[in-house]
């Protein structure tokens, strides 16, 4: 066990003889090393945080035709730095009749949702939080969390747009949280584990083969759970002004807009580890826990950029048309495939692998086409009755 | 290593306020918030049990699922009633709603 | 006294203290609030319990489901933002009377029972509680029935709720 091949473990120890060494009883000394490791983490996503400001500004100007950042530093890469500058400065202020303790409390409940996501995220095979034996789980657990803190600042702003907006995004969390949790499902009955790092030791074929639907069904969950277009109603500029923050100024703003975009970069991470395997590339994991760092670091980037091009480039929908859309056309999917693969994974359980990949994609496509053609039997049928309305106030004239 | 009695005298506490809360509130939805707290009592009760009995028995685990599934049907159809009657009535005062009382 | 037992008094301390703040408090979205924070304290509970499973679902389902619902209630069932008369009916002495005798009752007589302070065994080495769950509420031999009648429940309140709050005009 060097450094190079479980650098935790070896940094932990030498942490740990250290503070002994000071005469620290072990249960303190391991409390104070398992505490500082919380510290690193959270200060390693708070600096890739920043640089996330300038890659989304980045890729946005990209799609929209324009050069984004790149007065401030080489790339406008320092430009993140103005903007936290410019937020810390910016005047604190609380609206009257304000909730004070709530209104104080939602922002940082924001942000912790989504740090604590980072317990359960393996970096490396022997670089994890906690290997909860129910990770899968702990996803939607920690996103009711966001959900309370989007309630909380909603309703303690003492304005009636942010509390509508909250109402909007609430709806929108809970009802998408069922789709999400039933192709969660999915991974789990492949890998016969809910823990994140059994589910990636298992994928010796990315689940994304195996289930290109429930990838496709947890992404569209995830950019609803995100709050981002074509989800974005919460926000709606034109109706809303600006959702549940509206009321925030200031660094407690800024508490939001950094949570929301490392909530994107965390989803794009959970893609990655639940379809795209996770760290594991080809065997390169196994050299060293630095370079599957760097792979599912890099996945978990491509999966935010996928985020990202669905946000500059999908129209926001209304709020009535993406619950009719989560509860007559995602949840049911989401269960049906659910029934469907745990049954073929019954059945197919002793077969070789070609024949197991291709009855899963072969029923995934068999799912997909049943549900398009009920839609497009639903839509035609929708068709119909407006037209005979039609003729018939034709007829009345 | 915790001894079984402060489990039950957690749960036994939470239940009291719990049945405090059911009893002494006037508006329904406090009421309600009160039937929460004591199945949340009851659920502590059902799991310590369970780990301080036959860890391999699971019956203790299984009725505190069963318990959530019974708290989130009872939450919704109560408050169902409590927006229904807000919609009739003008009022969630529980002893507001007194038709039935002569 | 241990690191558990030390943890145990600081999360059974707050979760009481906000049991107490949910039945007593006049602004009923704090009410909520402080369920929200009690029921935290029982998920940690759950954990010190060794049944890891069942805290994240306390979360999932009471913080993520039952808590936002008595929010959304609380915002639907009144006309202005603040709280109008007493929060308590006249019989609240009582009520808190009858309260503090069923506590002392319970501690009463669960003092009397021998297993009163038991100690936990330790659990077996390769114990999966969560497979052992998923086997107990699904096979035959087990908890299926239960467990079937339990869907049947949500499925019955589900149709129930949106019955009585669906408004026909």
């Amino acid at each position: 066990m060097n450094f190079w091949n479980d650098p935790l473990k070896v940094a932990a120890d030498w942490l740990t003889g250290i503070f002994t060494g000071w005469g620290m009883p072990s249960v303190g000394a391991n409390v104070l090393v398992a505490f500082l490791g919380v510290l690193m983490l959270i200060t390693i996503l708070m600096v890739i945080d920043i640089f996330l400001v300038w890659i989304e500004r980045k890729v946005v100007a990209r799609f929209q035709d324009r050069l984004g950042p790149n007065r401030v530093g080489p790339f406008g890469l320092i430009q993140p730095f103005a903007d936290i500058i410019k937020l810390m400065i910016k005047e604190d202020t609380t609206p009257d009749g304000a909730d004070k303790v709530v209104y104080n409390i939602a922002p940082l409940l924001s942000m912790m949702s989504v740090l604590i996501l980072w317990a359960v995220v393996p970096l490396a095979p022997v670089m994890l939080g906690v290997d909860l034996n129910a990770g899968v789980l702990f996803i939607i657990a920690a996103g009711s969390i966001g959900t309370l803190s989007i309630i909380m600042a909603g309703w303690s702003s003492n304005n009636k747009f942010s509390v509508i907006g909250a109402f909007r995004q609430v709806a929108v969390m809970v009802s998408f949280e069922i789709p999400m949790l039933a192709v969660l499902l999915i991974p789990t009955i492949f890998s016969g584990s809910m823990g994140m790092n059994a589910i990636i030791q298992s994928q010796d074929i990315w689940f994304i083969f195996l289930s290109p639907l429930a990838a496709l069904i947890f992404l569209i969950a995830a950019i609803a759970e995100l709050g981002r277009a074509p989800f974005d109603l919460a926000e709606g500029e034109s109706e809303l002004v600006s959702g549940y923050n509206i009321e925030y100024s200031g660094m407690k703003f800024g508490m939001f807009y950094a949570g929301e975009l490392l909530h994107a970069f965390t989803f794009g991470g959970f893609w990655a580890i639940m379809f795209f395997g996770g760290y594991r590339f080809f065997g390169l994991e196994k050299v060293s826990p630095f370079l599957a760092i760097v792979i599912i670091l890099f996945k978990a980037l491509l999966g935010y950029w996928v985020i990202m091009w669905v946000k500059y480039t999908v129209m926001r929908i209304r709020i009535d048309q993406m619950l009719a859309f989560n509860w007559k056309f995602l949840t049911p999917v989401a269960f049906v495939l659910v029934m469907v693969t745990a049954l073929m994974n019954a059945l197919l359980r002793g077969a070789p692998s070609w024949l197991f990949i291709t009855g899963m994609l072969l029923s995934n496509v068999i799912v997909a086409w049943v549900s398009m053609e009920f839609v497009r039997s639903a839509a035609r049928q929708e068709r119909e009755k407006v037209e005979g309305l039609k003729q018939v106030a034709e007829a009345h004239h | 290593m915790i001894p079984l009695s402060w489990y039950l005298i957690l749960a036994a506490g939470l239940f009291s306020i719990g049945l405090f809360g059911v009893l002494a509130r006037r508006n329904a939805v406090a009421i309600l918030l009160g039937v929460e707290l004591m199945l949340n009592a009851v659920n502590i009760n059902l799991v310590a049990f369970w780990r301080y009995g036959d860890i391999s028995m699971m019956a203790g685990q299984v009725f505190a699922i069963i318990v959530f599934a019974v708290a989130a049907a009872e939450v919704a159809v109560g408050l169902a009633l409590v927006i229904s009657v807000y919609r009739r009535r003008s009022t969630v005062v529980a002893e507001d709603l007194d038709l039935l009382k002569w | 006294m241990t690191g558990e037992q030390v943890i145990f008094l600081i999360v059974g301390a707050v979760t009481l203290i906000a049991g107490l703040m949910v039945v007593t408090v006049r602004n009923l979205v704090h009410a909520a609030l402080w369920l929200v924070a009690t029921l935290f304290g029982v998920a940690i509970v759950y954990t010190l319990l060794n049944a890891g499973f069942l805290a994240v679902v306390q979360v999932v389902v009471y913080i993520g489901a039952i808590a936002i619902l008595f929010i959304f209630a609380v915002m639907l069932t009144r006309r202005q933002a603040a709280e109008t008369g007493a929060s308590v009916n006249p019989n609240w002495l009582v009520g808190a009377v009858m309260s503090v005798l069923t506590f002392a009752g319970l501690v009463y007589l669960l003092q009397t029972w021998s297993g009163f302070s038991k100690q936990a065994a330790a659990i077996p080495s390769g114990f999966d509680a969560i497979n052992q769950l998923g086997n107990a509420l699904t096979s035959p031999t087990g908890y299926v029935l239960p467990f079937e009648v339990a869907s049947v429940l949500l499925l019955a309140a589900l149709v129930g709720a949106v019955y009585l709050a669906f408004n026909k005009k």
